[in-house]
């Protein structure tokens, strides 16, 4: 299968430091990579220049093949193709549960609002977040937030999921619901791309693991061989540290 | 014309209560018109303002918001550093001249809405700053474009944030409303002065002034009070079904602050 996104030198400089030097990068359709790395590796960055959350620097986006960066690029379609979750899960405030799930639905994609609720509420549904469709993200603990923020992206019907860190500013209680749904999510064949420090959830979910360092993806390959054969000092080093604790 | 201070108010009232009722209403339509309309102005120039620059953007629309930020840039320092009165004479004056004292009143309904709208551009401003920047993100991350993500989501919890803000403007153009006097509005100071000048009771008069514009502002902010306490929604939210009763409902409830 081709791949859905692929990135090429991708560079992306905040000031005078570059935070990303020179990123070869792809995903194929259903495929679940997990980008792992220490804080700071630019792991973050990645997805963001990939969403245009961040504007890259230098080097070429493409998403089936078509470089995301042209003038005259429809971002608006492309993010509804390829959605993100949130570390901080990002809900509108001033809207209920329901509603963030289904604003983007008639808004962007122009479904009407008999059809977008009925997504809203399957997708809120699949998140086991149903009964608390007329809340407000301020009376939502974070994985209740984090589960309608993945309820949110699911009803975009996107192709790809950008998750960033998507469990870092949870209650460790609380991470568990959410590395359920995106494990059920895995098995859709829904792209996913993970920034995560869940070692646990790489290894048993992710058919590929890349390992970030400096700016580069120093070394990428099957969760197996990443966790028990890595080639790279600086990989090892990571995975002892992240592993021991 | 009774000597006594409560005898010559009740003597004003009754000979210029109409007249002050009248001076009333344009006081209060220059009040609303301006802060309604200075508060679009601030709206539009907000949006517009926060419209994101790329690299790859064409050289017209960035040399276009270029253009535009620094004749906004203008129009808010212009309108912010001189005072209103001083405006007025010199819009009216200067801008209308072959207009008739008899249309003052619309005159003065524009210069209080672009000075207001001055203000309102920075008060729209710190509400937009307000707002979380994870809120913007959030609504691009779906699609939503610049300007669907200000209308829904940035723009409703940056008013709920500038609220007293916008208030307390509404109240300044009751009171300050008084300097388009100086352009022959017939507002409440104008027709104070009218009846001050003749029956010669200046106290008396500026007493009543006073009563009106009180009465004006105070209900203007109870009404605001009012206003926030309904944006910001309610206080309670129902858990439709529990593990026992799927069709139960469990309301839940907040403590008041």
């Amino acid at each position: 299968m081709g791949s859905v996104i692929e990135v090429r030198h991708l560079q992306k400089t905040f000031g005078g430091h570059q935070v990303l030097k020179d990123i070869d990068f792809s995903a194929a359709g259903g495929e679940v990579v997990c980008i792992i790395g220490a804080s700071g590796s630019g792991k973050s960055t990645l997805l963001r220049c990939i969403n245009l959350l961040e504007t890259p620097s230098g080097g070429e986006i493409l998403f089936h093949g078509e470089s995301v960066l042209t003038p005259g690029f429809s971002l608006s379609k492309y993010r509804a193709k390829v959605g993100m979750v949130f570390q901080q899960f990002n809900l509108f405030n001033n809207m209920t549960a329901l509603e963030n799930c289904i604003i983007g639905q008639v808004k962007v994609l122009g479904r009407s609002r008999e059809e977008a609720e009925k997504t809203a509420r399957m997708y809120l549904d699949k998140v086991g977040m149903e009964q608390y469709v007329s809340a407000r993200p301020h009376q939502l603990s974070g994985g209740q937030k984090q589960r309608v923020a993945i309820a949110r992206a699911l009803a975009m019907d996107p192709e790809v999921l950008l998750f960033d860190e998507p469990t870092s500013a949870l209650d460790p209680e609380m991470v568990g619901e959410v590395l359920k749904v995106m494990r059920d999510l895995a098995t859709t064949g829904l792209t996913m791309l993970v920034v995560t420090h869940e070692m646990a959830f790489a290894r048993d979910v992710a058919h590929r693991v890349c390992f970030m360092d400096g700016g580069v993806i120093l070394e990428q390959g099957a969760p197996e061989v990443i966790f028990n054969a890595p080639k790279h000092q600086r990989t090892r080093e990571f995975l002892a540290r992240i592993l021991d604790k | 014309m009774p000597q006594s201070f409560w005898g010559g108010v009740a003597f004003i009232a009754q000979k210029y209560g109409s007249l002050f009722l009248s001076g009333a209403a344009s006081t209060l339509l220059l009040a609303v018109v301006g802060t309604a309309a200075g508060f679009l102005i601030g709206l539009l120039i907000a949006i517009v303002r926060t419209i994101p620059v790329r690299n790859t953007d064409s050289f017209f629309k960035r040399a276009g918001l270029k253009v535009l930020r620094g004749i906004f840039i203008a129009y808010i320092e212009l309108f912010r550093s001189t005072p209103m009165m001083v405006q007025a004479v010199v819009i009216y004056y200067g801008v209308f001249p072959t207009v008739s004292a008899d249309y003052a009143l619309y005159v003065g309904m524009f210069i209080i809405s672009i000075n207001t709208g001055a203000y309102m551009a920075e008060i729209v401003r710190g509400g937009v700053l307000s707002v979380d920047k994870g809120q913007t993100e959030g609504a691009l991350s779906i699609g939503m474009t610049h300007w669907q993500t200000m209308t829904s989501v940035v723009l409703p919890q940056a008013i709920r944030n500038i609220l007293p803000s916008i208030g307390n403007e509404f109240v300044v153009n009751i009171k300050d409303s008084s300097v388009l006097s100086v352009i022959s509005v017939a507002e409440v100071f104008f027709t104070a002065k009218s009846a001050a000048g003749t029956y010669m009771r200046f106290f008396e008069s500026f007493v009543i002034a006073c009563a009106v514009y009180f009465v004006m502002t105070f209900t203007v902010t109870r009404l605001l009070l009012w206003l926030e306490r309904r944006m910001d929604g309610p206080k309670h939210y129902t858990i439709h079904g529990s593990q026992t009763v799927p069709e139960g409902e469990i309301k839940v409830r907040e403590e008041a602050e």
